[in-house]
């Protein structure tokens, strides 16, 4: 058996500590936080609906890149994963 | 950005004789039956492993807990698996994980696939041009979802997002669960759920009185009656309800759903006026059928023709080849029928293939009259449960009038019942005029819903001009900037 190794990045300043081979949108559940972007006209709360790439509700600001699909992206070590309002284009 | 001229000319990938678009189980029994025939072969899938949907794995190197038991015929998969493992070792066969083909062309010297690969760190997308004489398509299917109020709350799922959650990432994303619609899937996703020690209750919108009559296409396939009874027992060992004729018809709660409103259900479907129940719920699953994933095949220009519900799927004939000699098509694309009926469909896909390209007649490795005796069994399956498991009429009434339809544009049942009102009359007329189904997910979470309320009695085959998101600056490899995707 490999030593698990503690692995994590952080979401909008918090540490989210990871398994290997998980999602960012997986990672994000599994530490209690449902939801990671406010949609353009009602502000509304969102995060991974289909779970496989198809419905785009789950978008996330990752390194600095928004529009990115939390449950398509691979959680990596030290990466920087930030909540995206509206459009995404102001930030990072 | 679709134009030509923004394309780089020359293919960059491995040499192939046969591209195979979907590692799902279509995908993977095409390519295992012509890698053994020894035909050079590469397989593309978005997912970050081999499997697709119905055998998700998480990706090479993990170390999530082993997932075995919530999957189905692992036997076949691995086969599979060692079979493509094997012709990649002896440099046969190539697989790219990670690979969003996103549009296709063809012409005298084959198909030419427009990929974008995304399997390093975001911010290193690249273009990626391959190109084949043969194009297998496997592309699958995806969950097809109801609006009702509330469904846009985080903790609200496609019973298949709660499935992909848990096999692939290893996480079960509730502890009291409600998953509700129609159909079989239901069963293995509260399954899923419940062994991993949620608390599940199960709301199926149909009367299983609508199964019996359909139970001699069952005792044909005994693979499906083991299956079913398999998850039964399941079921009654977690103390898993399945209510029949109800449904989820409102989720609650400040951010996050904290109680759905499940309803009994009249024989049209509609919610029986007081006989309404609030639980408390942290996630809800809702799956109302599958939507078969046509882009590329319409791309492409494969005819199409009515499937097992009456709605869109590719035409194939004998050897699953399309009305494009050069495309064969595999799997949920013909007709939603589940991974059994994929894998022969698949293989025989595969076999047709190997009898056009390879010279050598021993080459074959599969018996296609018998493969076709299967499927024909299986399609009638496949019918006999789409009849089982319609959409029922009444859903419309548990909408309100504030209710997104379509989640991207976030447009009331108000804006789209204005629409038809004014004289819209299908999915695509309701779009022009109100923005359904035009944000990031193109109509494929809402179409049904809109076509639906439209008055259309099946779910349109939507055309795309690209499959797959394509970062800007990914196209011609210009470098800098593009943020946007669209």
């Amino acid at each position: 058996m490999p030593e698990p190794t503690t692995t994590s990045f952080t979401f909008d300043g918090d540490p989210i500590e990871f398994v290997r081979g998980q999602t960012v949108g997986a990672a994000l559940i599994a530490s209690g936080r449902l939801s990671w972007r406010t949609t353009r006209h009602a502000a509304a709360p969102r995060g991974v609906f289909c779970g496989i790439g198809v419905c785009f509700d789950c978008l996330v600001t990752v390194d600095g890149h928004p529009n990115q699909r939390a449950c398509l992206v691979l959680a990596r070590d030290n990466a920087t994963i930030a909540t995206q309002e509206g459009e995404g284009h102001d930030l990072g | 950005m679709t134009s030509a001229e923004r394309r780089p000319s020359m293919p960059d990938g491995p040499e192939a004789e046969v591209l195979v678009v979907g590692g799902g189980p279509a995908g993977l029994a095409a390519a295992a039956t012509m890698i053994e025939a020894g035909l050079r072969v590469t397989v593309i899938d978005s997912g970050l492993a081999l499997g697709g949907q119905f055998w998700r794995h998480p990706p090479d190197g993990h170390d999530l807990d082993d997932t075995a038991h919530l999957h189905h015929d692992l036997a076949t998969y691995r086969e599979f698996i060692a079979t493509i493992g094997a012709g990649v070792a002896r440099g046969a066969a190539t697989v790219l994980l990670g690979h969003h083909v996103w549009s296709l062309t063809r012409g005298s010297d084959g198909i030419t696939l427009f990929v974008v690969d995304r399997s390093g760190p975001v911010g290193t997308e690249s273009e990626r041009i391959l190109r084949a004489a043969r194009l297998v398509l496997a592309t699958g299917a995806h969950d097809r979802p109801l609006p009702f109020p509330g469904w846009d709350l985080p903790g609200v799922y496609t019973a298949g997002g709660l499935q992909a959650l848990l096999k692939g990432g290893g996480v079960r994303a509730g502890t009291r669960v409600v998953v509700g619609g129609t159909g079989p899937f239901l069963l293995p996703v509260a399954t899923g759920l419940a062994d991993a020690g949620a608390s599940v209750v199960v709301c199926e919108a149909n009367d299983p009185r609508r199964w019996l009559g359909h139970l001699p296409a069952a005792a044909r396939l005994p693979g499906k009656a083991g299956e079913g009874v398999g998850y039964a027992a399941r079921l009654l060992r977690h103390r898993v309800p399945v209510r029949f004729g109800s449904a989820v018809v409102e989720a609650r709660g400040a951010g996050r759903v904290e109680e759905v409103v499940i309803a009994r259900l009249d024989r049209a479907g509609r919610p029986l006026p007081g006989r309404a129940e609030t639980m408390v719920a942290d996630a809800v699953g809702i799956s109302w059928g599958f939507q078969p994933q046509l882009d590329l095949a319409q791309t492409v220009g494969c005819a199409l023709t009515s499937g097992p519900d009456g709605s869109p799927v590719v035409a194939v004939d004998e050897w699953q080849r399309s009305s494009v000699g050069s495309v064969s098509v595999a799997g949920e694309l013909c007709g939603v029928g589940g991974a059994a009926l994929a894998v022969d469909e698949g293989r025989l896909a595969g076999e047709g293939v190997v009898r056009e390209l390879s010279p050598d007649p021993q080459a074959s490795v599969v018996d296609p009259i018998r493969l076709r005796r299967r499927i024909g069994r299986q399609r009638g399956f496949a019918r006999a449960m789409a009849q089982a498991h319609p959409v029922p009429d009444g859903w419309v009434d548990w909408l309100r009038e504030d209710t997104s339809v379509c989640r991207c544009e976030e447009i009331s049942v108000l804006a789209v019942r204005s629409a038809i009102a004014e004289g819209a009359s299908d999915a695509r007329q309701v779009k022009q005029l109100t923005r359904a189904g035009m944000g990031w997910c193109q109509g494929r979470m809402c179409t049904q819903a809109v076509a639906c309320l439209a008055g259309e009695s099946t779910v349109p085959a939507v055309e795309r001009l690209a499959a797959a998101p394509v970062p800007l600056g990914v196209l011609g490899r210009s470098g800098t900037g593009g943020e946007g995707q669209r």
